[in-house]
């Protein structure tokens, strides 16, 4: 009795509770993103004054060579960086998982990284590849592949520690009667890790794989320090221009600012594009790699 | 009982604040979006006086350096915008028309001493005014340019100019300075080249067309971008910093002007406050390129400091912002401390100049030399425009071949003719 009295009071205040969360949620996510939606169809300058303006701003985003140039670069750099930090996030945290001495100071350095904002990498990284690539009198901002891999390298110092957190985690859950069944029926080192650890660390790597593809989709900060706005630029015959390092992200932010204004409502339905890929992409990958998890 | 005398004592509250709101005078207020980073102490100092003066308060934010245009864009549409704010060029007159009040018989703009500096739209509305004009040219070290044994005087055009820098850089390790500081080009330094020495070519183009712009043409000739080449070249070559590690900047040319390690510093007018304690008689001289006749050029001058007033604030606001802004330019003190820090305003009772270079440029003038005028100001789609010009100029100082000179050409004169169709939507 006094159990379904203190039931029906949570029932009644609960909304006290879950009130705040949903409010804010509402306000800093759902609405801006219907208006975000809304405002992809007007044009506008500010967009409290938005007019209605049909699918325009669609099709002006898919003819614009930048956007489907920086479409096709960002999805290069997502495969590329997925597979190289998760590689090396679970080799790494596979290492320091054996007992190695001093592995608590590696964890520590190779997190670190993670807490350091993506302009200032963007800047440090920008200085230490020219100051590598004067010797040959280059610098990152005059060749396409120098930029890219050079995003590639700040990506994985910066990302590869906080992906090797969570596999460590992942790692430790591994049952320990299990490794030893392994060992006990004479599974070499190799059959142990691909037949009984990365099977038990299936939901790690689901969510690591995740995480790093919606993050290499996103990128903004690193790209607009590193890259110096997308540099260097292809120029063709009618000066059009077509920023060769510019990824998803940045070329939306530039499309809204650095063209006129007539552009904005073109950025913005860029926007809606590329949300419409990062979650379908994120989604389709997390249903792949749920089907190989295994239950414990 | 208790409930009724409840709601009764909030009925009494809630008319009593609104005869509040009777009772009282509404003064209006003055928000003012600064594009100034540099003035910015100067500008709350004068919203503080203002406000012990006459009650009425001000508020000045300041955009970071370079994000002008998206402060403003966010700034616009919030509950309390900006009442006060910078429409500087023939780009910003085009998306900001609708929300500039027109300014035109206001006590302000009676106050103005020209009208060079305005900005029209094409109904002939005036969109917003100069409260400070700026030059241009290459900041010399006269002390310096003695040292390496030339005068001043001796300097008038291209070829005088380049047997200077280049026989100071040559011998630069024996006299322990160089000709010109370092020319960066990363985002805080390329618009040097890219917004200012390119207004060159822009300039002679209208010169030799007999008119000058007062809207974006939709191509330029590039007639002159092979004297924009000769000075750049001249800079970058006989520099502090080789031309190959400019890309990704990080030098400071200011501290190596002010630290005497180089004799010429290409910059503006707004520098003055920053150099002359260390250079006081710091001077300024035109962009020498080339051009037949330059021995009769001036520095280049004119302004993006243009102010307006928001047409959709309230009107006891707009009036707030227009006494505030009279204020700025009549009264003594106010308009000593804004002058010190804009260099100089053109308004009759403003107090006057005491920025060096402004002078030089006065100078230049009383001996009937020509300004140049910022037809700069006409780039459209100014970021995208620069942004692919900076590109080409990096392959080129990787590389300064015909070839990739071509590249930079491109990007001014193809860029300018695509950039000013977007530009049209």
């Amino acid at each position: 009795m006094r159990g379904t009295g203190r039931r029906a009071m949570m029932r009644r205040w609960s909304w006290l509770f879950l009130g705040p969360v949903v409010a804010a949620f509402i306000i800093g996510f759902i609405w801006p993103f219907i208006q975000g939606i809304w405002l992809s169809f007007c044009k506008f300058n500010i967009i409290s004054d938005a007019k209605f303006d049909g699918i325009g701003n669609y099709l002006k985003a898919f003819k614009d060579q930048s956007f489907m140039h920086a479409f096709w670069y960002t999805a290069l750099f997502a495969v590329t960086s997925l597979v190289l930090i998760n590689v090396l996030a679970f080799t790494v945290a596979y290492l320091l998982t054996q007992g190695i001495r001093g592995s608590n100071i590696f964890r520590t350095v190779f997190f670190m990284p993670n807490l350091i904002g993506g302009i200032v990498l963007g800047y440090i990284w920008s200085m230490i590849f020219d100051g590598i690539l004067s010797h040959w009198g280059t610098s990152i901002l005059l060749e396409t592949r120098y930029g890219f891999w050079g995003l590639i390298i700040l990506m994985l110092w910066q990302q590869v520690g906080y992906m090797m957190i969570i596999y460590i985690a992942g790692l430790q859950a591994v049952p320990e009667d299990m490794l030893e069944s392994a060992k006990i029926d004479g599974a070499s080192r190799m059959q142990t890790l691909f037949k009984v650890t990365i099977p038990n660390v299936m939901p790690s790597i689901t969510i690591c794989v995740f995480l790093s593809l919606t993050n290499g989709f996103k990128l903004f900060d690193q790209n607009l320090a590193l890259n110096g706005g997308g540099q260097p630029f292809i120029q063709n015959a009618d000066g059009s221009v077509v920023k060769t390092t510019e990824m998803l992200a940045l070329n939306i932010y530039s499309t809204f600012y650095g063209t006129n204004s007539a552009s904005r409502g073109t950025a913005q339905a860029k926007a809606v594009i590329f949300f419409i890929l990062v979650a379908g992409l994120g989604l389709a990958q997390l249903a792949f790699t749920r089907k190989k998890e295994v239950q414990q | 009982m208790k409930k009724k005398l409840f709601v009764v004592t909030l009925c009494l509250c809630m008319v009593l604040t609104l005869l509040a709101g009777c009772s009282k005078e509404d003064k209006g207020s003055v928000y003012w979006l600064n594009f100034k980073p540099e003035s910015d102490e100067v500008l709350h100092q004068i919203a503080d006086m203002y406000k012990e003066e006459t009650g009425v308060e001000v508020k000045v934010v300041t955009a970071a350096s370079g994000t002008y245009s998206q402060t403003l864009t966010s700034e616009m549409d919030k509950s309390a915008p900006p009442t006060l704010f910078v429409i500087g060029n023939s780009a910003g007159v085009k998306t900001w028309d609708d929300y500039a009040l027109d300014l035109k018989d206001t006590a302000i703009a009676k106050e103005l001493s020209t009208d060079a500096y305005n900005l029209y739209d094409d109904s002939g509305k005036l969109v917003s005014i100069g409260y400070c004009y700026e030059c241009y040219g290459i900041i010399v070290n006269p002390d310096l340019l003695k040292q390496a044994g030339y005068e001043l005087a001796d300097i008038n055009n291209f070829a005088t100019l380049k047997a200077a820098a280049e026989d100071i850089h040559a011998r630069a390790g024996e006299l322990g300075f160089d000709a010109f500081t370092s020319n960066d080009m990363d985002s805080s330094s390329s618009w040097r080249y890219t917004g200012h020495m390119i207004n060159l070519d822009y300039y002679y183009e209208e010169k030799a067309a007999g008119k000058t712009w007062t809207e974006c043409p939709d191509t330029i000739t590039g007639a002159y971008v092979d004297n924009f080449r000769q000075l750049y070249d001249l800079c970058v070559n006989n520099s502090t910093v080789a031309r190959g590690d400019l890309a990704t900047g990080g030098h400071d040319a200011q501290n190596e002007f002010k630290t005497g390690k180089a004799v010429f510093y290409v910059q503006g007018s707004w520098e003055y406050s920053a150099v002359a304690e260390s250079v006081p008689n710091a001077t300024m001289i035109p962009y020498y390129c080339g051009v037949e006749g330059e021995e009769n050029a001036g520095l280049n001058c004119g302004t993006e400091n243009c102010w307006a007033v928001n047409a959709k604030a309230s009107e006891a606001d707009q009036k707030a912002t227009l006494d505030f802004m009279y204020w700025c330019v009549t009264d003594p003190e106010a308009s000593r401390l804004l002058v010190d820090s804009f260099g100089v305003m053109p308004y009759k009772q403003a107090a006057e100049s005491t920025n060096g270079f402004l002078k030089a440029s006065e100078e230049y003038s009383a001996k009937g030399c020509y300004v140049m005028d910022w037809a700069t100001n006409y780039q459209p789609n100014v970021d995208d425009y620069r942004a692919a010009f900076v590109s080409a100029l990096n392959q080129y100082n990787a590389d300064p071949s015909d070839a990739n000179w071509e590249a930079v050409r491109t990007a001014i004169v193809d860029g300018w003719a695509n950039q000013a169709q977007l530009a049209k939507g």
